[in-house]
């Protein structure tokens, strides 16, 4: 497995919320590192990121991220609201003199392109931090949106850019399947989807299949919390999607994830999941490799 | 009318299940489903479509080939990554689902071959349910504007709600704290957050307190599958009505919500299991809570 620019990138997603996308990500990490094989995981849910639960990073650097906003000076601003009809996100209007909403603004640079005078300058808006540490053996890089903060891609395109230039890189995905979802696998060269087999699982799980199948990218079903419901099992099936793994559903699981704690350590018949999701994972990821 | 809104910060802790309890308990209520790129309110309540309308979610630019000198400028002005150049170098494109919508492109093509069509992004609809109507959407996966779409989900509700002078508008909220969260809550009565007591959980639920707290929305805290973690529901509890929250109830562990769902039914209206009765108390002090205020 390996690409020309970076390292190899799997995503883990999963449309519905809550399914298990942290804990297979972290175990899948951590399996790595215990092969002493180059890995690093990257929480890309900023708005809610919780891989640092599990694997207690050292943090060693911490950097601001975030988007060029414009700034006006009223001095050279004549009111032409060539500003105002530039923007498509309506984050700059100009009543006498442009006014600019810091929160709307997508920092594309219009405006600037725009104003005949001068009058626009562009300043550094933070949405977030992205923090890199390591945990053992692993490479940690976590984004974490501020609070009333909107816009979740740009902090994530900020943590993709620590991406490493070797091994391999497990992105962890925010749940659904908007922008937030787009900006994180978008290139990777294979998405693993988590789902359970509930009503809720299966139909968000068929809404990350046609935003893969848009997106172009290979990607493979691992279920959670299996029991005798084979919705999933059937509608994979039917619809031809590599069913990679399944990990039975287990109080024991819950009870150890709620401590903070990961199943890969307590509970057997988790880990032995996980070890079976590697092996066919990084089958599926050779595949599509060569 | 009152507007409650039901979030949660991390996914997968039963936000949909609490709506669809409260949407059956309620008199006289309309129904918002403001998750719209992951939507299942519908698997439950299985409305009728009265209403449908496409969601225009802005522009899209697309480089005409046959215009196309391949000068790169687009390329250059672009901050979000979205032009590509064709294998042989000659001309440029758009990435799939990379266009933010900006027009900066379109503007600096110095031969103008980029169009900038507006794009659909989904659908919306107005429904009847069994449980009274309601405002809904599909955003098409990987759609732009999730946020847009949400307000939009949410003015149609609360429009319906004058109509017909319902007493509840119950909005059922996407995870996190971001943008469609932010369009889901501000403005709102009270916000309902149903957390779990997991360190996942605990960690999320600080967040969306931060959240509810910026803008000044009113917390009532329900702590769901709290026997998974007995000691951790009463911190998270401890800290959340320290925070200025009202405690509405703790939910048991209990494999009622997924039968429900797999039937189609509310918790509440499924009847069976310890949940559908705590549920029911829970709606009431919620109730009750709002009324006095």
């Amino acid at each position: 497995m390996s690409r020309v620019d970076g390292a190899f990138r799997i995503a883990v997603a999963s449309g519905k919320g809550g399914t298990g996308k942290t804990t297979v990500a972290v175990s899948l990490a951590v399996l790595q590192a215990q092969q002493e094989e180059p890995v690093q995981y990257l929480d890309c849910d900023v708005e809610e990121p919780n891989g640092h639960i599990f694997l207690k990073p050292a943090i060693e650097e911490t950097e601001e991220a975030g988007i060029l906003i414009p700034v006006v000076d009223p001095a050279l601003c004549d009111g032409c609201r060539k500003c105002g009809d530039a923007c498509e996100f309506h984050a700059i209007v100009v009543p006498k003199k442009a006014v600019v909403f810091p929160e709307l603004c997508h920092g594309c640079g219009g405006c600037l392109r725009a104003c005949p005078t001068g009058a626009i300058t562009e300043a550094f808006r933070a949405v977030g931090v992205v923090e890199c540490g390591k945990a053992g053996r692993l490479s940690f890089v976590q984004g974490l949106l501020n609070i009333g903060e909107a816009m979740a891609p740009p902090l994530i395109r900020a943590v993709k850019k620590k991406i490493q230039p070797t091994g391999l890189a497990l992105l962890d995905a925010p749940p659904g399947t908007a922008c937030a979802v787009v900006t994180t696998v978008k290139d990777a060269d294979y998405v693993l989807l988590v789902t359970e087999p509930t009503p809720f699982g299966l139909n968000d799980l068929k809404l990350a299949v046609e935003l893969m199948r848009s997106l172009g990218r290979p990607f493979g079903v691992v279920v959670n919390r299996a029991c005798g419901d084979d919705s999933v099992r059937r509608y994979c099936r039917e619809e031809g999607l590599a069913l990679l793994a399944e990990i039975p559903d287990d109080r024991a699981v819950a009870e150890s994830y709620s401590r903070g704690e990961l199943p890969l350590d307590t509970v057997p018949s988790f880990r032995r999941a996980l070890e079976q999701l590697k092996e066919t994972l990084s089958a599926a990821c050779e595949a599509v490799g060569r | 009318m009152k507007q409650i809104v039901i979030i949660s910060g991390k996914g997968g802790t039963g936000k949909t299940s609490v709506t669809a309890s409260f949407a059956a308990l309620a008199r006289k209520s309309v129904l918002a489903d403001c998750d719209v790129d992951a939507a299942d309110l519908h698997l439950i309540l299985q409305p009728e479509i009265k209403r449908r309308e496409v969601f225009r979610s802005g522009h899209e630019a697309g480089i005409r080939v046959s215009d196309c000198t391949g000068c790169g400028v687009c390329e250059e002005v672009c901050r979000f990554d979205a032009i590509g150049r064709a294998e042989d170098g000659a001309t440029c494109f758009v990435r799939d689902m990379s266009c933010e919508g900006c027009g900066v492109c379109v503007s600096a093509c110095p031969v103008g071959a980029i169009d900038f069509p507006e794009r659909e992004g989904g659908e919306w609809f107005i429904s009847d349910t069994r449980c009274g109507p309601m405002a809904h959407a599909r955003l098409t996966p990987g759609g732009e504007n999730s946020g847009r779409l949400v307000a939009l989900v949410r003015e149609q509700a609360v429009e319906l709600a004058k109509e017909r002078q319902a007493d509840w508008v119950l909005v059922d909220g996407p995870p996190g704290i971001g943008c469609p969260v932010i369009a889901s809550l501000t403005g709102t009565d009270l916000a309902v957050i149903v957390t779990e007591p997991t360190l996942s959980g605990a960690h999320d639920l600080s967040r969306v307190l931060d959240l509810a707290q910026h803008f000044h929305i009113p917390v009532a805290l329900v702590v769901n599958k709290y026997d998974l973690n007995a000691d951790l529901a009463v911190r998270l509890e401890k800290e959340a009505r320290e925070r200025g929250a009202f405690l509405a109830g703790r939910l048991p562990y209990d494999g009622a919500f997924t039968e429900a769902q797999r039937q189609g039914l509310s918790v509440v209206e499924y009847g069976k299991g310890a949940a559908a009765e705590e549920i029911k108390e829970l709606w009431k002090r919620i109730r009750e809570k709002i009324n006095h205020e």
